[in-house]
């Protein structure tokens, strides 16, 4: 291995590229060969370091742990010749401030502890001797040549950890039973079909650190007596699909995977499947299908995936973030993860912050935090200094929560007693701005569509209540409505196949209960309190119009007129209400009514 | 890396030596027909009825069970799709972030339905779901790349080019 005195690790995150990020990569590849220090100074591609939004362009050079934001392509000069060459950091381009994530550069918010993202921005992904000189595949050495599967499972019994894909089954207890099956050979597969809108906490581990998953499913191999493992990943997701497939060949190549693995007679092998978007895949049954090649179909459940699965062999399914850790585990031992988090939810867990709130990004923080915690401390509160007004947690089958459910702990028990559930741990905040009867809506449309049409209750019934949100939404619903919802979401829920099904009404059944006023206020005042569903809103200029025109522009209907410096006025029956006058105006002059 | 995740559509004269290719490489592979067809839709860029019958016929699986496979996942597509694809992504950040309304814009300018393809073969337009850059809303996707935080008058500029021969 070649040796660096420093490495320089630049973010290609899509929108850092978009920002210039390639020239930089450039830039500083030619004056550090104009500097000679070619051979001294390494650059590294890596995913997203910070918030595009909030660093810009930015990169981090070790071993000094320097984060340097917001630069562009004429810094570079100067920023090589100071830091590179006279060995001086240039405070001017620092950031300033610390990051959400990634604990090693700067102060990590106080409340969070990376185990998953431990490595995430920090290695190279491309390169296997990174993620081992980070105690990489110790702990497979340590599992291959002193424990015996036995061992391993209750080490990781004792740890107190739950599959991290939603359901929250304790993962120990899972391999148990797969491992007592007396069928051979056994199958291992990896759910990375990450298909919650809203989530991307698999996507960010695949992509920066492919290794720990790979390390964790080769151990959970060995505890299961597995022969054969495949990554099942969605073709969404192409860069995480092409890094592991470089650190499968990288581990073939270091004989950590393929026959006799560590010199013991332990042979297993791993292969990437990709999806091609079907949503429902993401439920293990149907994920099976998917890689036997077939429609992406759930069947009922017994028998379960243990006894037969993959080719019809037992079969252990876990998540990304579920193998990622077990590494962790067995190198800093069961009590070190069961210190952290609640009673029956242990250790940490990874969630993707979306929606109104200040910081959305990914956060890594141990069970039991309060809503509010998540939020207001580490989500930094809700943008514009608008009201908190819901939270979805869960993915499309969870449910909301609301203000009266901040103070409860993130948990699994917690979560489902309130009506939602963890799922894979998506968080989408909103704010007082947002139709809970639209949002309901929006995830009915989504199931409705990722339905795979097996099932009756799942294919037909959400079909129904999506038909029926339709019909609140545009002004047309009645009071039976509502109760006609309430009895076919309890329908749906009772009678679906799989966790899709049985999980769609949740949005539905969790905004009735939270927000049956607005639900109400669509059908009986025929108004929408948020302003946001078309057929009940309309737009207005109000006098603070500068006559601008910019509104009249951007209009793709040309519905509103009015003369160069004069108030426009807005033709309300050609308008589309796409809002998009609203947006470019910078008077705030175009006033929403319902 | 970006290399390796670019999937250009290949224009071959004989689809079928490509096919062939395919299908040579991967058939002894267990489950192979998702492997073949999600390659197929990479290289060749879609996977027609003709092509479906080809597939089956090689593999010797009823027609219907390749049928099947192809209309049951959404990456696949039996049509040959624009020189670009422009993607909204209607996840709920998007969707809050106002990823309607470009769609909107998207139809004034192109004057083609979402779902379609420019007449001249330059542009089609989907709806996609979310691709996981949600603290980047509203986000489009063109062709491989996600580009996000768009504002109205940024995307007309982006359309534009894509039209662009």
């Amino acid at each position: 291995m070649k040796f660096f005195r420093s490495h320089v690790l630049v973010s290609i995150d899509p929108q850092c590229l978009e920002m210039g990020a390639r020239e930089i990569v450039d830039a500083l590849n030619t004056e550090l060969a104009d500097w000679g220090l070619a051979d001294e100074v390494q650059i590294l591609e890596t995913s997203r370091i910070g918030d595009p939004a909030r660093f810009g362009p930015d990169l981090v050079v070790y071993p000094e742990n320097v984060h340097y934001a917001n630069l562009t392509v004429d810094d570079i000069p100067f920023l090589v010749e100071e830091h590179f060459l006279k060995g001086r950091v240039v405070e001017k381009f620092r950031a300033q401030e610390t990051l959400i994530v990634d604990e090693e550069l700067g102060a990590p918010k106080a409340k969070e502890v990376r185990v998953v993202l431990r490595n995430c921005g920090k290695i190279d992904p491309h390169n296997i001797e990174e993620y081992i000189a980070e105690d990489g595949y110790r702990a497979l050495a340590n599992v291959l040549t002193g424990m015996t599967p036995e061992e391993v499972i209750d080490e990781v019994m004792r740890s107190g950890l739950r599959g991290r894909g939603g359901a929250g089954f304790p993962a120990a207890r899972k391999w148990q039973l797969c491992r007592q099956v007396p069928d051979n050979p056994k199958y291992l597969t990896c759910n990375a079909d990450e298909g919650d809108p809203g989530a991307f906490m698999n996507r960010r581990v695949l992509e920066s650190d492919p290794h720990s998953v790979i390390e964790g499913m080769i151990i959970a191999a060995y505890a299961i007596g597995a022969s054969m493992g495949y990554i099942y990943c969605r073709a969404e997701y192409p860069i995480a699909v092409a890094n592991l497939n470089i650190a499968i060949e990288q581990a073939r190549e270091f004989g950590l995977l393929g026959e006799n693995i560590f010199g013991t007679d332990f042979s297993f092998d791993l292969e990437v499947r990709m999806g091609a978007g079907a949503f429902v895949c993401g439920e293990e049954t149907a994920l099976i299908a998917s890689i036997e090649g077939k429609r992406g179909e759930p069947r009922p459940r017994p028998p379960f995936p243990a006894v037969k699965g993959v080719w019809g062999k037992p079969t252990n399914n876990n998540n990304v973030e579920t193998y990622a850790v077990v590494p962790q585990i067995l190198l800093r031992g069961a009590d070190w993860y069961a210190s952290m988090g609640t009673e029956k939810s242990k250790g940490t867990k990874t969630f993707a912050i979306a929606g109104d709130v200040v910081h959305t990004g990914l956060i890594e923080v141990p069970f039991g935090l309060s809503l509010r915690e998540v939020i207001f401390d580490v989500g930094g509160g809700i943008k514009d200094g608008k009201k908190f007004k819901a939270i979805q947690t869960g993915g499309p089958m969870g449910g909301c929560l609301v203000e009266e459910h901040l103070d409860l702990p993130l948990d699994y028990e917690a979560l489902t007693a309130a009506g939602s559930m963890m799922g894979s741990g998506g968080l989408i905040i909103m704010d007082d701005e947002t139709c809970m009867v639209d949002i309901a809506r929006f995830f009915m449309e989504f199931t409705q569509e990722e339905s795979c049409g097996k099932c009756t209750p799942c294919r037909v019934g959400t079909r129904r209540i999506l038909d029926l949100l339709e019909k609140i939404c545009n002004g047309k619903g009645t009071l039976a409505d509502i109760d006609q919802l309430e009895l076919l979401c309890d329908e749906v829920m009772k009678n679906s196949l799989c966790g899709l099904g049985q999980g769609a009404p949740n949005p539905v059944v969790s905004t009735l209960k939270h927000f049956r006023e607005e639900y109400i206020a669509h059908v009986v005042d025929k108004k929408c309190p948020a302003k946001v569903c078309r057929a009940l809103i309309r737009y207005e200029i109000t006098p603070a119009c500068t006559g601008c025109m910019v509104c009249a522009r951007n209009c793709p209907v040309e519905a509103i007129s009015g003369e160069k410096r004069q108030m426009h006025v807005i033709d309300d029956k050609t308008c589309i209400r796409c809002g998009i006058c609203a947006q470019v105006c910078n008077f705030s002059s175009v006033a929403v009514l319902s | 890396m970006a290399e390796a995740v670019v999937a250009t559509p290949e224009i071959y004269e004989n689809k079928q030596v490509l096919l062939d290719e395919i299908i040579a490489t991967h058939r002894s592979r267990p489950g192979a027909m998702m492997v073949i067809l999600n390659e197929i839709q990479k290289r060749v860029g879609y996977v027609s009825e003709p092509m479906q019958r080809y597939v089956a016929g090689k593999l010797r699986v009823p027609v219907s069970a390749v049928h099947g496979v192809v209309t049951f996942y959404s990456f696949f597509t039996t049509q040959p799709r624009g020189k670009h694809t422009l993607k909204f992504c209607m996840g709920t950040a998007c969707y809050v972030g106002g990823v309607p309304q470009l769609m909107e814009k998207a139809k004034q300018l192109t004057g083609t339905d979402i779902g379609r393809t420019t007449p001249d073969g330059q542009l089609t337009m989907e709806v996609c779901r979310c691709v996981g850059a949600c603290s980047q809303a509203p986000v489009v996707t063109v062709d491989e790349e996600v580009v996000g935080k768009i504002k109205p008058n940024k995307f007309q500029q982006l359309i534009k080019k894509l039209l662009e021969k």
